[in-house]
């Protein structure tokens, strides 16, 4: 087996990716994209320490974490598709009525 | 017969306040004659409850109280709601109904007419009320058993003086000179009422109680060991009673207050509350027997003022002005009488005193309601001669005769026309009869001539004063030959000779409602010295029930015959120079060649007015204006002003975070997780 920081590594360094994703791109889509992707890092970790540690219960937390996501996104692209019929674009930078 | 109606105390001051109160709910739409006949009755009833007070006192003398309820318990403070009925205090009980009634009386009439001359008839029930709650408040200030029950009195009459000086609050010169003078009354007793507060601090102090009886008990331990605490007590005081007994250097509110309406002028400040500060002193009397410095510097201010307010009073030219003076002046009498020790003679000059200055003042206040009438006529005459005017003319006319008040255009030589100027007045003897002999008989009493009322009491303090302390003998003396000089005069400018203008030439006599007080007044200031015959001392053995270190009084033959002596030449010097050739209208007071720069000074009261504009007033306006602009405005506003400021450009800085953008929002949610998951992970 390869040593656990590999993984853990790779993990880090999808989150990082998400989370460069949701700071940086401004289309609702893809920062949707980058949060999936985050919640897979954090799939993986569980996994890996499950894997790693012979803890079972990590997997069975991976199919929480999925269940949720799904609700989140279905939510949030309804969400989306109400914000486009206001202003004709998913363009997040648009969505600032709460300037002070 | 023994009569026990003690229990009766309260309702001198309750039959007042029922009176004040059904004229405020009711009077307005009741109408005149009710108002001013509740209100009479109110006061009558009062003089009725003092006289059946005075017979229990007359077969049971000692002291009785009645108690109505605690007011203040805190700690070693009780001070309660108790009314307390001895000689002394019925005397003034009596003074002040019995007065009070009369003047009440006569205002029915008087206040009828003034308020149509002033332009408002609907203010009449407020006099009513304002004068019952002034009866009301000083029969608290009589019958207190207690240092502050009789403060809350000292307070209300000072409260009323107000009220009734700024009656006609919009009135007087450039249309403020009455709210000025009732505001002047009121911060001058202010000052007073300040040595009074500190006096009864010092008292609370010192023996533990406010209580008459618990002081008195303990002045003589209290002065064994810490007298120098009871002359402060006195000499605190004294400042209270010059500030209400119109003394130097507190006298200056009494002219000023001549403002008010004349009954105001013969209740207030010439029978009444100006007597508050002599009952202070004589209630006090074993303090003050405790502390024989403050006894003498109270007897010396008494003599001063007496000797300065006869000198002022020579030289006036308003018949009201006059009265004030002589009021300030006889105040002093009484005043040096009980800082001498000789309570009996002060408090029987109290009497007969307010007997004949109400007299005058009242007869004053029917001149110049003949004066007004007269003037009134004059100008229908020529309005009759010249035609009406013009609309705008009347209505200008109108307007200003509204405004200046008492002030009244001389439609003949349109120039204003005052009916109080004793220069305005003149043969009023023939127009107004019975007012002349009433007025006659009440200077009489006031220079002191036998068998009057006046000089019974006037000599007895003269005498008193000749005994125990001639200095005060010799300035009083003075005083009385100043007194019968300026009183003379006043009789010979007002009443003797020819009308010196048109106004005066109309006037006419009152109607009886004006004319019986005065009647009885007179009838009064004439035998009221039936009370304290020489020899019989009928008021200084009632008033020996009370008062324990009672001068007693001693005729002297020699000496009231001297007095006597120098009223009449005083008398006899006003009627030479004012009477006996008496004076055209253009003709200047022959007073004025005679003392010249003296005659100046008089007249303008020895400039104290100004003076205490110079020294005081304006000072204090400054330091008044530096405290609001520069301090209150400049520093504490500018804080708070600045606190706001801060907060504000705090939030504005604040705001810019919020730039609505949800990456933004995002970017904070990192920072926020990094900054916990780093202090949880280093925390270990």
């Amino acid at each position: 087996m390869v040593p656990i920081s590999w993984y853990i590594g790779l993990s880090i360094t999808l989150f990082t990716l998400g989370v460069m994703g949701i700071l940086t791109r401004r289309n609702a889509i893809i920062i949707f994209m980058s949060l999936e992707l985050m919640f897979n890092a954090a799939n993986l970790a569980f996994v890996t320490f499950a894997l790693y540690y012979h803890a079972l219960s990590g997997q069975i937390f991976v199919f929480f974490v999925m269940a949720v996501a799904a609700a989140e996104v279905a939510v949030g692209l309804a969400l989306m598709v109400a914000i486009f019929r206001t202003k004709g674009s998913i363009d997040v930078d648009q969505v600032s009525s709460l300037k002070g | 017969m023994q009569i026990n109606l003690f229990g009766l105390a309260p309702w001198v001051v309750f039959f007042p306040l029922l009176g004040l109160v059904i004229n405020l709910l009711v009077g307005k739409t009741l109408g005149e004659k009710f108002s001013g006949g509740i209100a009479s009755l109110a006061v009558g009833a009062s003089f009725v409850v003092s006289v059946l007070l005075a017979l229990s006192l007359a077969g049971d003398p000692q002291m009785h109280y009645v108690r109505l309820g605690d007011w203040i318990t805190a700690g070693p403070l009780s001070v309660g709601w108790v009314f307390r009925v001895d000689t002394l205090a019925v005397t003034m009980m009596l003074v002040v109904s019995g007065v009070g009634t009369l003047i009440h009386v006569y205002s029915i009439g008087y206040m009828h007419h003034d308020v149509r001359h002033n332009g408002d008839p609907g203010r009449y029930t407020r006099f009513f009320v304002y004068l019952n709650l002034f009866i009301a408040a000083m029969m608290v200030l009589v019958s207190a058993d207690n240092f502050l029950m009789m403060f809350v009195g000292w307070e209300g009459v000072g409260l009323c003086s107000y009220l009734l000086i700024g009656f006609w609050f919009e009135k007087g010169a450039d249309g403020i000179g009455n709210a000025r003078a009732a505001k002047k009354a009121f911060i001058v007793n202010r000052i007073g009422d300040f040595g009074l507060l500190i006096a009864l601090f010092l008292i609370f102090a010192t023996f533990g109680s406010l209580q008459y009886d618990e002081v008195f008990a303990k002045v003589m331990q209290i002065s064994a060991i810490n007298s120098p605490v009871i002359v402060l007590i006195t000499l605190f005081m004294l400042l209270a009673v010059t500030g209400k007994s119109a003394q130097v250097p507190l006298y200056v509110w009494l002219p000023d207050a001549m403002a008010g309406p004349t009954p105001v002028s013969a209740l207030i400040h010439a029978a009444t509350m100006v007597t508050a500060g002599v009952y202070l002193v004589t209630r006090s009397n074993p303090l003050y027997s405790a502390a024989p410095a403050a006894q003498a510097v109270v007897a010396w201010v008494g003599a001063a003022t007496a000797l300065f307010a006869a000198t002022i009073a020579v030289a006036q030219a308003d018949i009201k002005k006059v009265l004030a003076y002589s009021t300030i002046s006889q105040l002093g009498y009484m005043v040096a009488a009980v800082g001498m020790g000789a309570y009996a003679a002060g408090m029987f000059h109290l009497v007969t005193h307010s007997f004949f200055k109400a007299l005058l003042f009242l007869a004053a206040g029917s001149v110049i309601l003949g004066m007004e009438h007269g003037e009134d006529a004059t100008q229908h005459a020529a309005q009759r001669r010249a035609g009406k005017g013009s609309k705008k003319q009347q209505q200008a006319r109108a307007k200003e005769q509204f405004v200046q008040g008492a002030l009244v255009f001389d439609a003949e030589h349109d120039e204003q026309f005052d009916p109080q100027d004793m220069w305005n007045m003149g043969g009023l003897r023939e127009r107004q009869p019975v007012t002349f002999w009433v007025y006659l008989i009440g200077a009489l009493a006031l220079a002191g001539i036998f068998p009057l009322s006046g000089f019974f009491s006037k000599d007895e303090i003269l005498g008193e004063a000749f005994r125990l302390q001639p200095g005060i003998f010799w300035v009083l003396l003075v005083a009385a030959f100043l007194t019968a000089f300026y009183i003379g005069r006043q009789v010979c400018l007002v009443f003797l000779g020819k009308p010196r203008t048109e106004g005066a030439s109309r006037s006419r006599e009152n109607p009886s409602v004006i004319l019986v007080p005065l009647v009885i007044l007179a009838a009064l200031a004439a035998f009221g010295g039936a009370i304290n015959l020489p020899g019989v001392q009928s008021l200084e053995h009632w008033l020996e029930h009370t008062i324990a270190n009672l001068e007693p009084g001693q005729f002297s033959l020699l000496l009231a015959g001297g007095a006597l002596l120098v009223a009449g030449m005083g008398l006899l010097v006003a009627w030479a120079v004012y009477g006996q050739a008496p004076l055209a209208k253009a003709q200047p007071d022959p007073l004025r060649r005679a003392l010249g720069p003296l005659y100046i000074a008089l007249e303008h009261k020895w400039w104290v007015d100004e003076l205490y504009d110079r020294i005081i007033v304006r000072p204090y306006k400054g330091l008044a204006a530096f405290l609001s602009s520069g301090v209150d405005m400049g520093v504490i506003d500018y804080l708070g002003d600045a606190l706001a400021r801060l907060t504000a450009s705090l939030a504005d800085a604040l705001r810019r975070l919020q730039t609505g953008l949800v990456r933004m929002y995002a970017l904070a949610f990192l920072f926020g997780a990094v900054v916990v998951l780093a202090f949880l992970a280093f925390s270990r």
